[in-house]
């Protein structure tokens, strides 16, 4: 039992991150249906420049987490203004997906530049014995990083359905058209889903880093499985990646404890492809609706 | 095949046979080696972005495909290299099939994201399953064509360039015939090109078989050249070198591929003395490329001469 | 008058530069392939440091016998082709006498054919046991890493002292690891112990309490990590957090205080086997690698504000290998070769005290390790 749980609880750590980078994926995805693939590094940006302004310029810490979010709003407004918008009316895919691949290989550049390849950590946000469940152990930093992502979670649903803000930007995931007839600035909506996805990310990044470490080139590996968990929750559907993300994570936590560690990161991949290829609505969505969006 | 691109294969060739006489640096003859193996690579992946308006950020795949098997067939079961290649080359189709059938039905960021994926899962089953897992393996026989090895530096660019030219002809071939028109006419809006009859599907599946044999070819030269092969050489930042030399060379003439071969395969010994600063140069040139030089090096050259011509 | 006065000064440089010692003789040159950049960037910048140091210092004590020596480096990336393309640069271009490195045991591999070919002695720095074996097929390689299997052996060598029966062992998937852990299984029986679980993880997972949970439910009475990089620090901080109860060895690669740092007071009590470049001022100070070590460390950090480590060690030790050779066989690529093979006995290195020979190209045992543990934040010698 407790092998079960102890299994259960890494799952959902390394799920929480997960889940995080999906959400910003669905965010991003629903206001310009491009899927950002520099959502990963948007967690490295939050870890390392933590790290940067808590012990490096050892500020203090409520200081440290609002400058590190400030960092990453910034460089997804960069992001957005100087590389998504111009080319978005061009209408072109390909282009849009390999604009984000360089954009991520850009930030990697400029993360390893200024950190080096070096892992990066600081101490847990409260230090103190771990919790003992049922003979399974879970450390109050992982506590800390379910506890934020459900936060988190929980403050983007009240932002999309009971902010005017919020609302707008959902109206403009359901049809541009009519959201621009009703007077809703589309351009800044997409503007603001970048920006929230990128302190999503960011917030994962500082939530995980005590427990994991932090070095330059995590990113892609994220980005990977973040849009996993995106796609088994269908894509476009925030809850979706939630349980996506935590789903995976589990899975992972599984085939590592039950069958063999070595094959852990194929199962991500494998599970994405079969759902691609068989439900790409994911595992919530309808398949109508997958057909109706535009690509 | 137009004058044009005539003319511009009896250049190549030619640049081809004088380069390793004019040029007596055998380092640059080794460059040129890679270069070409990337061209090859660059091509297929060329045809298959810019005609037919798929996306691969898993060529990389088919590229260690073509290396493995044709280095384990070789190597540990004595085939003899003509062989494994040919072998190795049905491999990858095989695998290409595979992926094809489901992948082709998905559109835009799901192909993508399709593709990175069976990228990502072969890479693991290199480091996982291949010869001596992360660690590689090597003694690969060399290149060996009806009794001769190609054991000197000379023989191998002459081997991989001439591959180049005979790819090219077949290629431009290829898109000049009726399958080629209908490839771009489906590029252009597959609606169309469906009410004109031509099955969809199977020219997407083709073409993306085509993809990974050129893919694979390179990836056997590759093995049979440097006789050393570990699954790092496979990985997704290959998948991205290749699209950018896509990108780099221009998504919509095949010559692109092998210019942006060339540029990929050489900025790297530009940038020897940059160290810290080649992940950062990587990722500004290609975003750089892509918001202000998208249609490609070699499109751009030739608006350029064109706009002059009728001056 | 004026022009005659700066004519004068010229001629006086020009006679001066032209009598000065590091300018009458050919320099001497060999050539450095490391893995600046890339993911094994952590071994070949301490190698690159380590070998810009060392040349400078050896000319401006005026060179070898006079001439300078000229070591040209080039980045490999990380990548066997690249370093393929390094190794043939140096040798057709710059046509050196001798090449040290690569970083990694794949990258070595890729280049021997190559250095084998052009009869240039190659000195890598890499673990890799296929490196230097079959000797018989490496007559121009040598290396200066201490096997991955004396690691191995000095650590069941200390669990068989210490009746440890069973041991769980958890490897990263990388080359590093993968070679730890083929050494780790074969070596086992020999010591009569055996490996209850076999675990891996990968270089950029963030943790692994469901391997080491699956460790202590198997029955071990020891856990051992292979890894280099962060995943040492997290297997140490999950076994910590986890409470095992049972002790966790590493690999050679732990030896760093900056893993002691980021695993904070987990690291407490973490056993390895440790070369003694990490641990030489706890070393008695007649032992024969004391002082140069100290000198190096000191000079090092002096230098880059920062420790060379293990990995740094080796640079110097095949640097200093080459400069030996040269010193005493003179530019001859085959002289070198025979004098390393023959003529370094009871040499006195970073890694250990080297002993060539035609059976052996690396030169070192597990007794070029000392078994270390970690207690308050610093290293301890084990009796």
């Amino acid at each position: 039992m407790s092998l079960l749980l102890q299994f259960l609880f890494s799952g959902l750590t390394t799920g929480s991150v997960y889940a995080l980078v999906g959400i910003g994926f669905n965010i991003v995805y629903n206001s310009t249906s491009i899927l950002n693939l520099a959502q990963g590094e948007f967690v490295v940006i939050g870890g390392l420049m933590m790290w940067f302004f808590f012990v490096g310029m050892k500020l203090p810490f409520a200081t440290s987490v609002a400058l590190t979010l400030t960092v990453a709003a910034t460089v997804a407004l960069l992001m957005e203004r100087l590389t998504i918008k111009p080319l978005l009316k061009k209408g072109d895919l390909l282009l849009m997906i390999m604009v984000t691949i360089a954009v991520s290989i850009l930030i990697r550049g400029l993360l390893m530049f200024k950190f080096g390849k070096d892992p990066y950590t600081y101490p847990p946000f409260t230090e103190g014995e771990p919790l003992v469940i049922y003979g399974a152990v879970i450390t109050q930093q992982t506590l800390w990083v379910i506890g934020i992502t459900a936060l988190s979670i929980v403050i983007l649903y009240l932002f999309f359905n009971k902010t005017m803000l919020g609302r707008a930007m959902k109206a403009c995931s359901l049809d541009i058209k009519a959201a621009r007839l009703m007077g809703i600035n589309v351009s800044n909506m997409v503007m603001l889903s970048f920006i929230i996805s990128g302190l999503i990310g960011a917030i994962g990044g500082i939530a995980i880093t005590p427990i994991s470490l932090m070095e330059y080139d995590k990113g892609a590996m994220l980005s990977v499985k973040g849009f996993c968990a995106a796609i088994m929750g269908g894509l476009g559907r925030g809850r979706g990646a939630v349980v996506g993300g935590f789903t995976l994570g589990i899975l992972e936590s599984f085939t590592a404890g039950y069958i063999h560690s070595g094959f852990k990161d194929a199962v991500a991949l494998l599970i994405m492809l079969f759902i691609l290829f068989f439900r790409p609505a994911g595992i919530f969505g309808k398949t109508e609706t997958l057909r109706l969006r535009k690509f | 095949m137009g004058k044009g691109n005539i003319l511009s294969l009896l250049i190549l060739t030619l640049v081809i046979i004088i380069f390793p006489i004019v040029i007596k640096d055998t380092y640059l003859h080794t460059i040129g080696i890679f270069a070409g193996i990337n061209a090859l690579v660059a091509i297929g992946l060329t045809i298959l972005m810019g005609y037919a308006g798929q996306i691969s950020l898993g060529q990389a795949a088919f590229y260690g495909i073509g290396a493995y098997i044709s280095a384990i067939l070789s190597l540990h079961f004595g085939l003899p290299v003509i062989l494994s290649i040919f072998l190795a080359l049905l491999v990858s189709s095989t695998a290409a099939i595979i992926l094809a059938i489901p992948a082709l039905r998905l559109k835009g960021h799901y192909l993508a994201v399709a593709t990175l994926g069976f990228g990502e899962i072969i890479h693991i089953i290199l480091h996982e399953w291949g010869p001596g897992g992360p660690s590689g393996f090597g003694d690969i026989p060399k290149m060996n064509l009806f009794g001769y090895t190609f054991t000197s530096t000379n023989d191998y660019f002459y081997l991989v360039w001439m591959c180049v030219v005979v790819i090219m002809i077949f290629s431009l071939n290829l898109i000049n015939s009726m399958t080629g028109k209908a490839l771009q006419a489906m590029h252009g809006s597959e609606i169309a090109t469906q009410t004109a009859g031509i099955n969809l599907t199977k020219l997407k599946i083709k073409v993306f078989i085509l993809s990974s044999i050129y893919a694979s070819l390179a990836g056997a030269m590759y093995a049979h050249y440097v006789t050393f092969l570990s699954p790092s050489s496979f990985s997704l930042f290959h998948s991205v070198l290749f699209l950018m030399m896509v990108v780099i060379g221009g998504i919509s003439n095949i010559w692109g591929g092998i210019v942006g071969a060339l540029i990929i395969t050489i900025l790297p010994e530009v940038l020897r003395g940059f160290k810290e600063f080649d992940i950062l140069l990587y990722g500004l040139i290609l975003t750089l490329f892509l918001l202000f030089m998208r249609k490609g090096l070699v499109p751009m050259t030739i608006d350029t001469y064109k706009r002059w011509i009728h001056r | 008058m004026k022009f005659f006065g700066k004519l004068l000064l010229i001629i006086l440089a020009f006679i001066i530069l032209w009598t000065s010692p590091s300018y009458c003789k050919e320099p001497y040159k060999i050539g450095a392939i490391f893995s600046v950049t890339g993911a094994a960037s952590f071994l070949g910048e301490p190698e690159k440091n380590t070998v810009l140091m060392l040349v400078e210092q050896i000319n401006k004590a005026g060179g070898i016998n006079g001439h300078p020596l000229e070591v040209i480096i080039e980045d490999s990336k990380s990548d066997e082709t690249q370093a393929v393309l390094a190794a043939k640069k140096l040798i057709e271009k710059d046509k050196v006498l001798a090449i040290i490195g690569p970083s990694t045991t794949g990258e070595s591999m890729a280049v021997i054919p190559i250095t084998t070919s052009a009869q240039t002695p190659l000195i890598s720095v890499a673990a890799g046991a296929s490196i230097t074996q079959p000797v018989k097929e490496r007559y121009w390689v040598f290396k200066t890493a201490q096997y991955d299997t004396s690691a191995v052996e000095a650590i069941y060598t200390y669990m068989k002292k210490t009746g440890i029966k069973k041991v769980g062992i958890i490897t990263i998937t990388t080359s590093f690891g993968d070679a730890g852990r083929k050494a780790l299984l074969e070596l086992a029986p020999k010591f009569g112990i055996s490996v209850v679980a076999d675990e891996r993880y990968g270089p950029k997972d963030t943790d692994m309490t469901t391997q080491l949970v699956k460790i202590k439910s198997a029955g071990a009475q020891a856990v051992i990590n292979w890894s280099v990089g962060p995943g040492q620090v997290i297997v140490t901080k999950n076994w910590h957090a986890l409470k095992m109860g049972i002790p966790l060895f590493q690999s050679h690669g732990w030896g760093s205080k900056k893993n002691i740092e980021l695993a904070g007071k987990a690291a407490e009590g973490v056993i390895a086997p440790l070369g003694r470049l990490v641990i030489w001022d706890k070393l008695p100070d007649k032992h024969p690698q004391k002082a140069l070590l100290k000198k190096y460390v000191t000079d090092y950090e002096a230098r880059y504000k920062s420790e060379p480590g293990t990995f740094g060690g080796h640079a110097y030790d095949a640097l200093m290998i080459v400069v030996d050779a040269l010193k005493n066989a003179g530019p001859d690529k085959k002289k070198i070769r025979d004098y390393i093979e023959n003529k370094i006995k009871n040499w006195p290195g970073t890694g250990g005290i080297f002993n060539m020979s035609p059976n052996d190209h690396c030169g070192l045992d597990m007794t070029a390790f000392e078994m270390v543990i970690v207690k308050n934040g610093d290293w301890e010698i084990l009796k």
